[in-house]
Formats: C-alpha cells, structure tokens, sequence
C-alpha cells in the first residue's frame, strides 16, 4: 500500500519537506510507517519517537491500521488560540 | 446557529456575534484570542500561524458542536485565523448566546481550552530581534474512535499550511 504523509511547522522544519509517499507492507500500522520513515536518517531520525498522528484527519494512535491512500499527518504539539 | 469556520481573513468580532443570540437569550459571552507583544518579556512583532486547515475544520466543529450540548444551546460560533498576523490582530472568536450568563461563559471557554488541546494549529512567534520560534505546545491527548476518518475531498484539502486557504 501506499500512503501520503504530511508534515508541519517544526517536523516540516526538522525534515526538510512538507509531504512525501511511503509503500508499506499490507497490515501495516502507525507504528511501522514511523520505523520505516525514522529508518531514513537524517531530519527523519531527529523527529520525536511516537508524534502524535492523524489518520485522514482524526487522530489515530501507533496500533491504528492504515489502507492504502491514507493522508497520515505528524501533527506537532499544538498551540492554537 | 452552529457555525465555525478556519480562515485567513480577517476576524470581525461583531459578525461572529451576530451569528448567536436568539428571543429566549439573556446573555452572550464573547471570547477573542489576540496577538500580544510580548512573550516571556521577550518583544514580539508579529505571529504566523500555520494549520492542517481541513482537519483544523473538522475539529473545530466538533468542539464547537461538544460546547453547544454541554451548554443546552444551539447559538454558538467560533472562527480560528491561519496567516501572518499583526500585534493585537484577532487570532480566535468565539461567541455564545445562553438564556443565563453561566452556561455562555462555561461553553466559550470550553472551546477555547479545547482548541488549545487538540486543534492543529502552530504558531511561530517573529520577534523584534530578528528571530523566530515555533512555540510549545500541548501534546493531543488521543481519544481513539473519535471523530471519522475518511478521506480529503480533493487535492486542495491536502494542502494545509495557511497558503492552502487562499481564496
């Protein structure tokens, strides 16, 4: 499968880019679309080990199974207001 | 009327109060959430606030939607603006309209310490200095099976910083 992943404010500023397409193995979860983009080194590996997510805009935790064409977004602590 | 919104345009308070108030309502609470100039005696110029807008739309409602059954009414309103923002622009506005004052206070200010928890929104400070920062900000507690998950109705709703919005 594949899914897009999006990243914002200080995560889009560690890494260096605002989205990117990552293949997963069928059954995947959160958890494995994070070893797999912490695996890519560099801004990647520097980002906090289990980020908050959002799975097609609800927040979703490492457990949560992903389909193929899911939007997952690393979502830094908020500070909205 | 139920109604919230994400935007980059320019809050006006007054209109965001016109969508509440109803024959039956002896009160209305308006909160406004501004850009100060100062943070941590450290002199700010400006604000940029950035957004998953159409997940940002989302939550908002669904806060929005929490105040209005705690509170037993159906008059509530609340704008969140993304973008570059001045000193003392409006960055938040929320209004209720209540029979009793209790229950308006009580909903604006759920809603306003619940965009804090969960609404996704970053703010980087500009300060007079020259620099920038991201500031701290809460960690969303994950209330799994909350909200739905489904998928962006198109390439637009992907794009989510401030730039997105643009009209």
């Amino acid at each position: 499968m594949e899914v897009t992943v999006l990243l914002f404010a200080a995560h889009r500023e560690r890494v260096g880019t605002e989205n990117t397409v990552v293949s997963l193995p069928d059954r995947a979860t959160v958890g494995t679309l994070l070893s797999e983009l912490r695996a890519r080194g560099g801004g990647w590996a520097d980002l906090p080990p289990t980020p908050a997510v959002a799975v097609n805009r609800s927040y979703a935790t490492v457990d949560s199974a992903l389909s193929d064409g899911d939007e997952v977004a690393l979502i830094p602590p908020v500070a909205g207001g | 009327m139920i109604w919230s919104d994400i935007t980059i345009d320019p809050i006006d308070p007054s209109t965001v109060v016109g969508r509440v108030g109803a024959p039956e309502d002896g009160a209305v609470a308006l909160f406004l959430g501004t850009v100060r100039n100062r943070n941590e005696g450290r002199p700010v110029g400006g604000m940029e606030y950035e957004g998953y807008a159409e997940m940002a739309r989302e939550q908002l409602a669904a806060i929005v939607a929490e105040a209005a059954a705690r509170a037993g009414t159906d008059r509530i309103a609340a704008v969140h603006r993304l973008g570059e923002l001045a000193i003392g622009d409006v960055s938040v506005a929320i209004a209720v309209s209540t029979p009793h004052r209790a229950e308006a206070f009580d909903a604006a200010r759920y809603v306003i310490e619940e965009i804090k928890k969960r609404l996704p929104v970053w703010k980087r400070e500009r300060y007079l200095d020259g620099e920038a920062e991201w500031l701290d900000g809460q960690v969303p507690a994950v209330v799994v099976g909350g909200g739905t998950a489904g998928h962006g109705d198109g390439a637009d709703s992907r794009h989510l910083r401030a730039g997105g919005l643009g009209g």
